[in-house]
This record gives C-alpha cells, structure tokens and sequence, in this order.
C-alpha cells in the first residue's frame, strides 16, 4: 500500500504510532500530485513550503508525545472558492485569478486549529456553477477513472483529487449537487449537510439559500472525521445553526435492521442509465440482506426541482456576483476611461461564459414585471418539494436514490447547457429542502463508478451515516482505486 | 413568451455586462431554451402557497454588540488593482 492510498483514519494510527511522520507523508503526496497532476488538473495551486512547516509543527508534537487530533498532520486540500488567509483563491475564475484572501473562511480557522495540512486548493467550475469542472479558467479536471471523461462538478478537482492519490480528504462546497455528484463520478464520498450545519463565512457566496460546504472523502468514517471539525455555530454567519453538533463517528455502526430506505419512484423513471439503475437496485438488495425495510415513496414535485433550480440559483447568483466590479479586488480592465464602462469591461472580460449567462438569467428573472412569474413561483413550488420530503419522511427514515442518472460522461462538450442542467434532477431537491445528502459509491458501469445517494431528515446526519456504512463494511467498492488512464487518447 | 436580442442586450446591460457580437445569437437561443423549459411551472396552481426563501426558520440572529478590530488599511487596499493614497482608484466618474 502507498502512503497516498490510505485513508486520514488509518493514517492517524501510522502517525501516533511513529510508523511515519507528516513531513514524510506530505513529502508522498506532492511526490504523487508531481507524477499525475499533469494528466489529471486537480489543482489549481499549490502551497507546498507552509504545508511543510506545518507538517514539522505536527511532527514535533508528535516526537514530544503530545496528543494530537485525528485530522493533525494529514494531508488535504480545499476546493477553491473557500477563502484561505494568504493563498490565493480564484473560485478557477480569471476575476479573482490573482486574488489572495485577507481572512480565513470559518471552516478554514477551525481546520487549522485541528493542525491539519493544506496541500492546495482544488479546481472547480468557475464560480462553482456547472457540473464538469470544463467552465475552470485554469482547464479542466480529468476524471482519473478515465481521463477522458468529465470527473463531474463542480467540486471536480476536490474529487478527483481524492481518486488519484493526490490528497487524503479535501473540502468541497454543494449548491445542487457539487459535492455529491463528483463524488459519486469519481468513486468516492460526498456529504452535503443539513443546510446551516456549516457556516458558509469565507465561501464565496454563489447561491446563498442553498450552498454547504462539505468532505469528499475515501471512506464515510473520514467524512464523519471532517465533517466533526467542520461543522458547528459561527456568528459571522446568520444562517448558521445554533445547534449541538453530535461526535459524527460515533454513528459509524454497521447496523441497519429496521432501518426504513424509501425509493422515491420519480428518481428511476425516465432519463436513468440503465446500468445505473442495475447498479441501485442491487444496493437495495443489499440492504435487505442486511436487514433494512424498504418502502416505496413518492416525491411528486421532483419534474418541478430542475428548472425551479435553474431560476432561484442565478437569481441569487446575479445579486452576490454584483460585488465583482474591478474596484477594490480582482481583474480590471485598464483601458476604460470612465468607471461604468471600467465596471462593464472588467466583468464581461473576468467572468467566463457560464457565469455571465446565469448572471443575465438571475437578472432576467428577477427583472420587474417577472419576478412574480419565474422567481416567486419558484420559491412556492420550492416550498411544494420541501414538503414532498416531509410526508416521504414519515413512512421512511432515509431516502436512496442514484446520486446521478448517468456515470461520468465524455469531456467533449457535446452537450446543450440545459441537457447537462436536467441531469442534477437526483441532487438538487436535497439542497431546494436544505436536507443532509451522502454519496458512496456502489457499483460500476461502463468501467465507471457509480454513486448511491442517502438523504436525511433535516440535521439527521447520523443516520445516514450510518447507512452509508453499514452498506461500505459489506461491500468492496470503496477500496477500488482509479486506474488513472482508461482510454486516454 | 420570446426573448429578442435587443431584450438580451438590455438584460446584459443591467448586470453590468456586455455581450459580444459573436455571442449574441446563441445566448438569445440558450435564454430562450431555458425560458421555454420554465413554462412547465404554469402546471402547478400555486395560489396561496407561501414562498421558500430560505429553509430554516431563522430569522434575527442577534449577538452582542462588542466592538473588535476590523480590518486595516493596508489589508484592505492589498488586492486593489488600482490604488492612491488611502483609497482604492478608479477612472474619472465626473467629467
């Protein structure tokens, strides 16, 4: 086994135990990052001196006996729309291309504290709108499983990273399925919490009612470690949840008799790859085996979630993306005379082709004379789907779905922006009801890996936790590594 | 309902935006596939069901007023890509 193929819990072991030191274990992860980022752009920087000097503050405790947390001297890496205090942060947009934070983002501050190293950050769909990390001003990610395929989005270097050997664990950010659905195209897992349960402050905002930031692990045990550090009340965010976070590992239990998994019909209609579908319905089988109950469900607004998205998340994104405007950070247009046409230039020039459309569709919808037609109904119908999983939770304790109809597909941009956006159908009702979310993997399809999507009931991460466990114990599929090549043409 | 160019134009122009020439076309088209999408949200009858703004029910969240340091200055003006003196400097806005 290499050092970069294990995971933050059993390297822990390796590190308390003085089998290895952290200098030597991030050594092993730039060695690896060095040997595949060329293939795969995971990365969009790298901060390799200050994660040294880190490393050796680990390893000194370490050599003085002294207790250190589970995440202490373990390599990971943050996607990059999550403000790092003096490395630079450019949600993989040329606006914020050479932007260098002045704060650490809440999660940050407390990942630090826990002694944890940061190798880099992570590329991303610009301004995390998109699902294939192609829109990134810095290129696309490749999906290690086959670098010619999309590794999802748009928390796709976060993933890919984790595939690759390229981080231990890494922090990714979900809007409507971008921590979820490259979980699940790169074989690894994803949780979205309960909306609230991370505080968002230092999240680049893209659309504020719906983003968490959350893990992209190799195992659910290290998503129940990170997320313990993660989660938990910060005042200089007001949505965030003045709540008692609960030791997420001590959910781990391989148990689910009794467990009640609903199967929302409208997830397996029309528009599933079938072999995903087979995929899902052996997960079921499984747990069966293992004891749970399943029930069918029915989620009626879910037709309603795509475009319902598609309208409150521009339209939010139109208002936080106002604050690009090449005055007191980011790119400007130098040639400008006049500070309106500086404004106008500096954005249509800084924002990618993605953005600005969202951007332009934001506006539109809430424009006068529309904003009770698209934006209004959206929020009513969005109440309709919020409800929908209310009554599905009173017949089950979790729902399972596919995390996505179909597996990564080919990077080659042959699809229609609103073909790609249908198929976030499976993830964007759980961030439209603000409900916890986790991708593991659990099966393959055309070589490709293939996510199963637990959702909870609203601050209910255990359970689903559970679940995901109790199925990954029974099952192989976690311990597959990508084999980083495929049809690479 | 059909969204024009010149309607496109003027959407750019209140986001602060331009669209090139050459983008032109196909973002009236995408805007339009998109819109034409939307039509299906006529099939609910939404009459009386309150909006969802957001999920929680949070509303105030108050804190104490305690004052702290905020930022400095020179942290401040450190991304400006433009800067004199104390302040961040843009082009001329007053002839």
């Amino acid at each position: 086994m290499k050092l970069y193929e294990l995971t933050a819990h059993e390297l822990h072991k390796k590190l308390v135990k003085k089998e290895i030191s952290s200098v030597e274990l991030t050594n092993a992860l730039y060695k690896r990052i060095y040997e595949v980022e060329d293939k795969v752009n995971a990365y969009v920087t790298l901060d390799k001196e200050v994660a040294l000097v880190q490393a050796a503050k680990v390893d000194k405790k370490l050599a003085a006996g002294e207790a250190i947390p589970t995440l202490a001297g373990i390599p990971g890496a943050i996607k990059d729309n999550i403000s790092t205090l003096g490395l630079r942060t450019t949600c993989s947009s040329k606006i914020l291309s050479n932007f260098v934070p002045i704060y650490d983002a809440h999660v940050i501050k407390k990942l630090r504290t826990d002694e944890t190293i940061f190798l880099g950050k992570t590329n991303m769909d610009e301004f995390a709108m998109g699902s294939t990390t192609e829109s990134s001003f810095f290129g696309a990610t490749r999906n290690p499983w086959n670098l010619n395929r999309v590794p999802g989005g748009s928390s796709g270097g976060s993933a890919a990273a984790i595939a690759a050997g390229e981080a231990i664990w890494t922090l990714g950010s979900d809007t409507g399925g971008s921590i979820r659905q490259p979980a699940a195209f790169n074989g690894c897992v994803g949780i979205k919490p309960t909306y609230g349960r991370v505080s968002r402050f230092g999240c680049v905002a893209f659309a504020s009612s719906l983003d968490q930031i959350g893990p992209i692990t190799k195992d659910v045990t290290d998503a129940a470690i990170v997320l313990n550090t993660i989660c938990g009340k910060d005042e200089q965010d007001a949505t965030s949840l003045n709540v008692e976070v609960p030791d997420f590992t001590k959910a781990l239990v391989p148990d689910v008799k009794g467990l009640r998994i609903g199967l929302p019909k409208e997830y397996f209609g029309a528009g599933i790859d079938q072999k995903v579908k087979a995929e899902i319905e052996k997960a079921v089988k499984k747990y069966q085996e293992l004891g749970a109950e399943i029930v069918e469900i029915s989620l009626p607004h879910t037709e309603y979630a795509v475009i319902t998205y598609y309208i409150i998340a521009p339209a939010e994104a139109s208002a936080n993306l106002a604050r690009f405007d090449g005055v007191r950070y980011g790119y400007r247009n130098m040639e400008a005379t006049s500070t309106p046409e500086m404004v106008t230039l500096s954005r249509t020039e800084g924002f990618g082709a993605e953005v600005r459309r969202r951007i332009m569709l934001g506006t539109y919808v809430l424009s006068s004379g529309y904003y009770d037609a698209y934006y209004n109904k959206a929020m009513q119908i969005r109440t309709l789907i919020r409800r929908d999983f209310e009554e599905a939770f009173q017949k089950c304790d979790v729902i399972l779905t596919p995390t996505s109809p179909v597996v990564a597909y080919p990077l080659d941009g042959k699809m229609d922006p609103l073909q790609i956006y249908m198929l976030d159908v499976t993830t964007i009702p759980v961030n439209m009801a603000g409900l916890p979310g986790i991708s593991i993997p659990c099966g393959f399809a055309d070589g490709m890996p293939v996510g199963m999507q637990l959702i909870g009931k609203i601050l209910d991460e255990a359970t689903i936790l559970r679940a995901a466990y109790t199925f990954e114990q029974a099952t192989e599929y976690h311990k597959v590594f990508a084999p980083l090549g495929g049809n690479n043409k | 309902m059909k969204v024009t160019e010149k309607d496109v134009k003027y959407i750019a122009q209140l986001s602060r935006l331009a669209v090139p020439q050459a983008e032109l076309e196909i973002f009236t088209e995408q805007f339009n596939q998109i819109l034409n999408y939307a039509e299906i949200m006529k099939k609910i009858d939404t009459t009386g069901i309150e909006p969802t703004p957001y999920v929680l029910p949070i509303s105030n969240a108050f804190r104490e007023d305690i004052v702290k340091p905020g930022v400095s200055h020179e942290a401040a003006l450190q991304n400006a890509p433009a800067v004199e003196k104390d302040g961040f400097k843009v082009p001329r806005v007053i002839e």
